[in-house]
């Protein structure tokens, strides 16, 4: 792990929102209606858009004369710094659904926070992310609960997702020493607001929070499960069979 | 062909970006949308400064090569795009000529002041650009391209684009 503690911090914040548009991309062409295809396909674009910024600032900040696509395309998984609950599989729609929202509530207070810190490129970038991380939110809320709050076939399959996403999410919030250095006073924070939040929506949603307390981590630290392996190998063979490949 | 300009002055480029249009919504031009930041100078080179509507919007790589394609068939050739993200383009940059354009072409102008905060929504009536009714519901908050939602008159039936409050 390198010592520049907002390199690390870009990484991160770079990876998640790869590996999850990398993700939300597979579903164009396949989702249940075409509105919501459509909206899968500009939430992955906004979430592509806002990698090659975190990751072109990670290799500035690097100096070894990486770009955003060198990282993004060449690194093995133990080189990846997302958490754990964007690697996850897509599954049903519910299930790529919550993924969604659980990510999206840490997201936005998350980018809120560092758009008020002092270090500016860290703020310029958050603070054009945030304003499309807010139409995210708004979406992925409205439809948890919708969906938890609908039929029988749709309440099992979000509840089902839940249950199966939710010891994830510890990590998003759970900070240590590179999280503290750069967002120094705002972690509490955004472990208050990310609980409030979606404790509030989950039951509006009629849906109920598992009651296991035990959260996995290890994605930042590089230690990820095995669904990020084969998400690479898609997203990366291009390059890593025709390097340099360009457009 | 135009005409070649020797020497040409900021003002004479900042028109001759009024005449690019968005690459995705033609009828409003790149300086209208608020894309253009900033036109300067820097010795012999003409700096065209701009901001990305959304971050991952494929347009913008067009709309810089637009911009630079515009100033140099006039027969500049010294040209440098430059991107900045702060402050974050918002619609409030988008004229008012521009919003009647975008509606005479058949989608919603953003309303003021109604951008997402990422809260729960309260229901918001956005005028259909077809018939004018303010009966309207919203289909998905994304539409066409990354800054539009997609919306349904209950009025004429027709369905329409909204240029989304950003």
């Amino acid at each position: 792990m390198s010592d520049n503690p907002t390199y690390e911090f870009a990484l991160r914040m770079g990876d998640n929102s790869l590996v999850l548009g990398q993700s939300v991309s597979a579903w164009c062409g396949h989702a249940p209606i075409l509105e919501e295809d459509i909206a899968l396909a500009n939430v992955a674009l906004d979430l592509i858009g806002q990698t090659r910024m975190w990751l072109g600032l990670a290799g500035e900040l690097e100096g070894k004369g990486r770009s955003a696509d060198d990282l993004a395309f060449l690194r093995d998984a133990r080189g990846f710094r997302n958490c754990l609950l964007v690697e996850q599989p897509n599954g049903d729609f519910g299930q790529t659904l919550m993924r969604q929202f659980l990510f999206d509530a840490w997201h936005h207070p998350m980018l809120k926070v560092l758009a008020d810190t002092d270090d500016a490129r860290i703020a310029e970038i958050a603070e054009k992310s945030v304003k499309e991380v807010s139409y995210h939110l708004d979406r992925s809320t409205d439809l948890i609960i919708r969906l938890g709050d609908g039929s029988d076939e749709s309440h099992g399959r979000m509840q089902t997702a839940l249950d199966g996403l939710w010891c994830y999410t510890g990590e998003l919030y759970a900070a240590d020493a590179i999280d503290e250095a750069v967002l120094t006073g705002g972690v509490r924070k955004i472990e208050e607001q990310y609980k409030d939040y979606t404790s509030k929506v989950i039951d509006e949603a009629t849906l109920t929070i598992p009651e296991t307390t035990f959260m996995h981590k290890g994605g930042k630290a590089g230690l990820h499960t095995e669904a990020l392996g084969p998400l690479l190998a898609d997203m990366q063979i291009l390059q890593r069979s025709h390097p340099g490949a360009q457009w | 062909m135009a005409m070649l300009a020797t020497n040409p002055s900021v003002k004479d480029i900042w028109r001759w970006l009024e005449e690019v249009p968005d690459p995705e919504i033609p009828v409003v031009s790149v300086v209208e949308l608020g894309i253009v930041r900033d036109v300067a100078r820097d010795g012999d080179v003409i700096v065209v400064t701009i901001t990305p509507t959304y971050s991952g919007c494929p347009a913008t790589a067009v709309i810089a090569i637009d911009i630079e394609q515009a100033i140099r068939r006039r027969g500049v050739d010294d040209v440098r795009i430059e991107t900045i993200l702060s402050p974050a383009w918002t619609t409030a940059w988008i004229t008012e000529a521009a919003c009647e354009k975008l509606k005479a072409y058949g989608i919603a102008p953003p309303e003021k002041g109604a951008a997402c905060v990422g809260a729960l929504r309260a229901g918001m009536s956005i005028d259909c650009p077809l018939c004018g009714s303010s009966n309207t519901e919203c289909i998905s908050q994304f539409g066409s391209t990354p800054c539009k939602a997609h919306y349904r008159c209950k009025d004429c039936l027709e369905p329409f684009d909204y240029f989304k409050s950003f």
